[in-house]
C-alpha cells in the first residue's frame, strides 16, 4: 500500500490522472499493471481501478446494477458478476440495500458502493483519492479495515490523502510531493527516523528565580545528539521553585539522552521533576519537507 | 472473511474486447430507458402532439389553415422530433455527467477507446430518436385521423430518419461537451428555439422564395435537410429541395459535427 501525500495543488491527482488515463502526460513513461499507460491505456484500464473521493455512482441505477454493469463494462460474465455483487454487498454490509439507488445514500455508503464496485473487476492496482475523508470514524475504521484485507490479497492500493495518520496507519511507503515533484519515499518509519532533531525530549524542572538559567540551557545544548533547546514559557506563576519546562530537540532517539540530562542536571543541583518523550509525526516530516502543513 | 477468500487477484490479461465493453455501456443506457419507459414517451412525444393538435387540427379545423397543410406539416414534424430527441438525448446529460454527476468517469475507465464511449452515446442517442419519431407516426394517425403515406416513399424516409436522428445526436454532442453546466440554461434556450422554428418543419423551404432573408436563414439550419427529404419521401408533390442537396448536405454537416463533438469529447474526458 502506497500513499501519496501532498499540500493542495502539489500535483497529486495529476499523477494519480496520469497513472489512470485521464490525464495525457507531456512527457515520460508510465507503467501500471505491467502495462504503459499513454501507449495503450485500454488495456492500462483493465487493470486500475479509481475510488474517487467524491460519489460518481450511476444514479439511475440501484447499487447492486452498478457493481454488475461495472463488471459488465470490463467483460466479467453475467452470472460470475452476480455472484460477486452479491460476495461484496455482504462484505461491506450493504447486503439489504442492494436494490436502492445512489442518491439515497450517505457519504459514507456510497464510498463503500465505490471501492465494492472498483474490485468487481479484480484489477491489480486501486486508487483511492482521499478515501475517508468526511467519513465518521466508525465507517473509517471499517474502510481501513477493507483495505487491509485488500493489501493482504495482493492488491497494490495507492491512496492519495491529506492525513497525515491515515498515512502512518495503512501505508507501507509513503511518498511526499509538491510542486510536481516527489520529496521523499520511504516507509513512514524511515521517514520519521531520518527527520533531523524532531524527537524531543521535554524535562520539568524547578526554576530559579522564576525562569531557567541561561547557563543551563547553554549546557544542554553542548550535549551530544541535542540539536537545540528551547525553555517553554507558559502562564504557570512566577517564583523561586516554580515549575518551568524545557524541550531538547534531538536527532536520535531521545530516550538515550535522558541518563546524560539527569546526570547534568543533578550536577548543577536542579531538580528535575518530570521528563516527556516525543515521537515525531508524519506530520513533522511533511512540513519539514513542504515547508508548510497541510491544510 | 471468508467470503472475501472467493476473489482471486492476479488475472493481468483483458478479458474484454472493446467491442463487448461497447455493447455492456449501450445495455446500461437501454435498461435505463426501459426502466423510464413513460418518462421517455412523455419527454419525447409531447412537443410534437402538440405541435401537430394545434397547428394541423385544430387551426385547420377553425379554418385558419388551408386544407393539405396537415400534410405538409406532418413530414416536417417527423424531421423535428428526429433532431430534436437526438440533441436531447446527448446534450444535457452529456453537461449534468461531464460537469456535475461525474457518473460518466466508470464508463471512461472502462477498457474501451474514448471515441467508442463518444461514439455510444451518439449510437444510442440515434436509436432513441429514431424509436420516437417511429412512434409519431401512430400518434399522427390518431390525431390527425390519417397521414400523407407513400409505400414508395419509405426507403428515402427511413434514410431521412436516421440522418435527422445522427444530427441531433451529432448537435447534442457538440453542445454537451462545450457548454459548461452553469450556462446550460441559457445556451439551451438560445439554440434549441430557433433550431425549432427555422428548421422548415412547420413550412416548405421552396415557399419561402416570398421572404428570401428568412429562406437564406433557414438555409443555414441543417435540419432544414431533413424536413426537405422528409417531405420528398412523403408529399413529393410539394416544392422541396432536391433530395440529392439534402443528403450532401447532411452528410457534410454530419462530418463536421462528429469531428467538433468527438474532439470536444475528449477535451472533456482526457486533460
Amino acid at each position: 500500500m502506497f500513499g501519496l501525500l501532498g499540500p493542495n495543488g502539489a500535483g497529486k491527482t495529476t499523477t494519480v490522472g496520469m497513472l489512470t488515463t485521464r490525464v495525457r502526460p507531456t512527457d515520460g513513461r508510465a507503467i501500471v499493471g505491467g502495462v504503459d499507460v499513454a501507449a495503450d491505456p485500454v488495456r492500462a484500464r483493465s487493470m486500475l481501478a479509481v475510488v474517487p473521493q467524491r460519489s460518481n455512482l450511476d444514479r439511475s441505477i440501484s447499487i447492486r446494477r452498478n457493481l454488475t454493469f461495472h463488471a459488465a463494462y470490463h467483460g466479467v460474465p453475467a452470472g460470475e458478476a452476480a455472484a460477486r455483487a452479491d460476495e461484496l454487498l455482504d462484505q461491506f454490509g450493504l447486503r439489504e440495500r442492494g436494490d436502492v439507488k445512489p442518491d439515497l445514500f450517505s457519504g459514507g455508503q456510497a464510498q463503500r458502493v465505490m471501492i465494492a464496485r472498483a474490485l468487481m473487476h479484480e484489477p491489480l492496482v486501486l486508487f483511492l483519492d482521499e478515501p475517508t475523508t468526511g467519513l465518521d470514524p466508525a465507517a473509517r475504521l471499517f474502510v481501513w479495515d477493507r483495505l487491509r484485507e485488500l493489501r493482504e490479497r495482493g492488491v497494490t492500493l495507492i491512496l492519495t490523502t491529506h492525513d497525515m495518520h491515515e498515512a502512518a496507519v495503512l501505508a507501507d511507503r509513503v511518498g511526499i510531493m509538491d510542486h510536481g515533484k516527489l520529496l521523499a519515499l520511504d516507509p513512514p518509519e524511515a521517514l520519521m527516523r531520518g527527520l533531523p532533531g524532531s524527537s524531543t525530549l521535554e524535562l520539568s524542572v524547578q526554576a530559579q528565580n522564576g525562569d531557567v538559567p541561561e547557563p543551563l540551557v547553554r549546557a544542554l545544548e553542548h550535549l551530544a545528539g541535542v540539536e537545540r533547546v528551547e525553555a517553554i514559557h507558559d502562564d504557570t506563576p512566577d517564583g523561586d521553585g516554580a515549575e518551568r519546562r524545557v524541550r531538547l530537540y534531538v536527532s536520535g532517539e531521545a530516550s538515550q539522552l535522558i541518563a546524560p540530562t539527569a546526570t547534568l542536571l543533578a550536577d548543577r543541583g536542579v531538580t528535575l521533576s518530570g521528563v516527556e518523550l516525543g515521537a515525531p509525526t508524519l506530520e513533522d516530516v511533511f512540513i519539514h519537507l513542504t515547508g508548510r502543513s497541510l491544510r | 472473511m471468508s467470503a472475501a477468500a472467493g476473489i482471486v487477484v492476479g488475472v493481468s490479461t483483458p478479458r474484454v474486447s472493446q467491442g463487448q465493453a461497447f455493447r455492456a455501456v449501450l445495455r446500461r443506457d437501454l435498461f435505463v430507458t426501459w426502466s423510464e419507459l413513460p418518462v421517455f414517451l412523455a419527454q419525447v412525444i409531447l412537443q410534437p402532439l402538440f405541435l401537430l393538435f394545434v397547428f394541423g387540427k385544430v387551426l385547420a379545423s377553425l379554418g385558419y389553415t388551408q386544407n393539405g397543410y396537415a400534410d405538409l406539416l406532418f413530414p416536417g414534424l417527423l424531421a423535428l422530433t428526429a433532431v430534436i430527441t437526438g440533441m436531447q438525448t446527448l446534450a444535457f446529460p452529456l453537461v449534468v455527467e461531464f460537469g456535475w454527476t461525474k457518473e460518466i468517469e466508470d464508463r471512461l475507465l472502462a477498457p474501451m477507446s474514448t471515441a467508442l464511449v463518444a461514439g455510444e452515446k451518439v449510437l444510442f442517442a440515434t436509436m432513441r430518436a429514431v424509436t420516437a419519431t417511429t412512434i409519431m407516426i401512430p400518434v399522427g394517425i390518431l390525431v390527425l385521423g390519417s397521414i400523407p403515406w407513400r409505400w414508395s416513399g419509405v426507403p428515402l424516409l427511413v434514410l431521412g430518419l436516421v440522418l435527422g436522428s445522427l444530427l441531433g445526436a451529432g448537435l447534442g454532442l457538440v453542445m454537451g461537451t462545450l457548454v459548461v453546466p452553469q450556462r446550460i440554461n441559457i445556451v439551451f434556450s438560445l439554440v434549441f428555439t430557433p433550431l425549432l422554428f427555422t428548421g422548415c418543419s412547420q413550412y416548405p423551404w421552396p415557399s419561402l422564395s416570398k421572404l428570401p432573408w428568412f429562406q437564406v436563414v433557414t438555409a443555414c439550419n441543417p435540419m432544414t435537410y431533413v424536413s426537405e427529404a422528409m417531405r420528398a419521401a412523403l408529399v413529393p408533390s410539394v416544392p422541396h429541395i432536391a433530395v440529392w442537396v439534402c443528403i450532401v448536405v447532411l452528410i457534410g454537416s454530419l462530418s463536421a459535427l462528429m469531428w467538433i463533438g468527438v474532439r470536444g469529447f475528449y477535451r472533456r474526458a482526457i486533460d
